[in-house]
């Protein structure tokens, strides 16, 4: 199986961990998606050579994970697959930024080395809650969140069909690639100008089906407005769990836990 | 006032491109009649079905439903008593879940919650597809979409049912399925298709278009015998009309369903 494939099968996953009913499933989305941004929201807010304020910050992922019943190996490589982002964003700090901001002994550590290790904490934090989020709350349900939030309707809608037709537009260009790579040979045919007509046979392809599903949701009665069923509950659990959450984050936030602890663990030993 | 009766009166339809589709179709197709409409690649079967229910308008030319006209004022009528069911299901599944996607058109309609609850359940135990309503619609196989699909038309409770190409691409027994599952509907059925034995279980009538015209229009038993027409149109004999290969013997005529 080629690697796209296997990604492709990978995203394919996060539906089937969606599916699981731990208490942490069960919650309303919009609770889980409000505490999420409020985490995320927290953790960016520090200054940029904070390390140790940000580390207790791993216990609202962690309890997640352990109570929504997630394999941690696989939300730690899909974080992997999109670290280079967080790399290049950060990489060149050490370059900018050569003064000595810490000495632990002999060694002398640059301010640029502690904000890119900064960066590098921050983004596995929000980026694995945001992930996790998804897996135990299922990317529909997300999006209907966020529009019952007061997102606007057509981003809500927007991401909606983009997450329904990635898998087909992923099963299509899947099909393509490997009926190209069954007839190529010692790398002839692999060249851009053929990968450029690949993607635009994609493209055409892709305005073709969506003639075909608007026609398909005309003949359906649409009239730009979509409507569910579906109604969400916001109970005592919800509130409790935002509460609980958000006012870690706030004491997160202006104490640092690791230092405070440290310091009185001192003291009493003394 | 009935609605189930389809007739088209010297369609025409030239795509903003150029292309010719339609030259002239002409047929009344009356109450619980289940009509087959037959012909090659590109004969302008697709764009004669989206004539049906007003999605596409004919450059020249009317499409009755019931007595009355296809006119801008009765489109929404015509949307839900003409169902079609796309050839890809996959253009027809757009929604969250199976359950979803069958609502979507009740909803549309703007009937209250609980009406659209008992309609989606409805279509969904006629197809034998209620297991799956919370299930995403890509995660179907290809006959589980198919059988969606049609429901999420049945749950507009359309009088007339049009379906483009409804077996290709299952495998023998989804297809088996889906046909028993057309044999049990009391609706006027048309059927555009190029499975020609399909057509001998399921249609008592038959049309042949070639090039934008019908060229044929009678039983379906004279015209699948008749080779050279079909022939003409880039179409074979049924299998169940030919001999036997084992021994010869030619299948009798009198029992088929034409």
């Amino acid at each position: 199986m080629g690697r796209l494939e296997k990604h492709f099968y990978d995203i394919g996953y996060l539906d089937t961990l969606a599916a699981g009913s731990t208490a942490i499933h069960r919650l309303d989305p919009r609770a889980k998606l409000i505490t999420t941004i409020v985490f995320a929201a927290t953790v960016i807010s520090f200054g940029k050579y904070e390390i140790s304020a940000l580390v207790p910050f791993i216990i609202y992922p962690v309890f997640l994970m352990a109570v929504g019943n997630l394999p941690p190996g696989y939300i730690f490589r899909k974080i992997l697959l999109v670290s280079p982002f967080a790399v290049i964003v950060g990489i060149f700090n050490p370059i900018l930024d050569p003064d000595t901001l810490l000495a632990i002994g002999p060694l002398s550590v640059s301010g640029g080395w502690v904000s890119f290790t900064s960066i590098l904490i921050r983004f596995t934090l929000t980026v694995g809650a945001a992930m996790i989020l998804i897996a135990v709350t299922g990317f529909n349900a997300v999006c209907m969140a966020l529009e019952q939030l007061g997102a606007p309707r057509f981003f809500a809608l927007q991401l909606l069909f983009l997450y329904r037709y990635l898998f087909v537009l992923m099963d299509e260009a899947v099909r393509m690639v490997r009926a190209r790579s069954l007839r190529t040979f010692n790398g002839r045919g692999m060249g851009m100008t053929i990968y450029a007509s690949l993607l635009g046979h994609l493209l055409v392809r892709t305005l073709d089906r969506a003639q075909r599903i608007y026609s398909a949701m005309w003949c359906r009665g649409f009239d730009g407005t979509i409507r569910t069923t579906r109604r969400l509950s916001f109970g005592r659990a919800e509130y409790l769990f935002m509460l609980l959450w958000i006012t870690l984050f706030v004491i997160m936030r202006f104490k640092n836990l690791p230092l405070f602890l440290g310091e009185h663990i001192g003291e009493l030993m003394r | 006032m009935s609605h189930h009766i389809v007739e088209a009166q010297d369609l025409y339809f030239t795509y903003p491109d150029g292309t010719d589709v339609l030259r002239g179709v002409t047929f009344r197709i009356t109450h619980g009649e289940s009509v087959a409409i037959v012909g090659a690649n590109g004969a302008g079967k697709s764009t004669l079905l989206l004539h049906l229910n007003g999605y596409l308008t004919a450059t020249k030319g009317v499409v009755r439903i019931g007595e009355s006209p296809l006119l801008p004022e009765n489109l929404k009528q015509a949307r839900r008593a003409v169902g079609l069911v796309f050839q890809d299901p996959d253009d027809q599944l757009f929604m969250p879940t199976v359950f979803d996607d069958v609502a979507f058109g009740p909803l549309n309609m703007g009937l209250p919650a609980p009406e659209v609850q008992t309609k989606v359940r409805k279509a969904l135990e006629t197809v034998g597809a209620w297991h799956l309503h919370d299930r995403p619609p890509y995660r179907l196989s290809g006959g589980e979409k198919r059988t969606v699909a049609i429901a999420t038309v049945l749950s507009m409770t359309p009088d007339i049912l049009v379906m483009d190409e409804p077996s290709s691409n299952l495998d023998p027994r989804s297809r088996r399925v889906l046909i028993n599952l057309l044999k049990g509907f009391a609706h006027t059925k048309i059927i555009a298709t190029h499975d020609l034995d399909l057509v001998m279980d399921l249609c008592r009538r038959t049309l042949v278009i070639r090039e934008g015209r019908i060229i044929a229009d009678g039983p379906t038993g004279e015209i699948m015998r008749n080779e050279d027409l079909l022939a003409s149109s880039s179409l074979e004999t049924p299998l169940s009309l030919r001999s036997c290969p084992a021994c010869g013997k030619t299948p009798d005529l009198t029992s088929s369903t034409c």
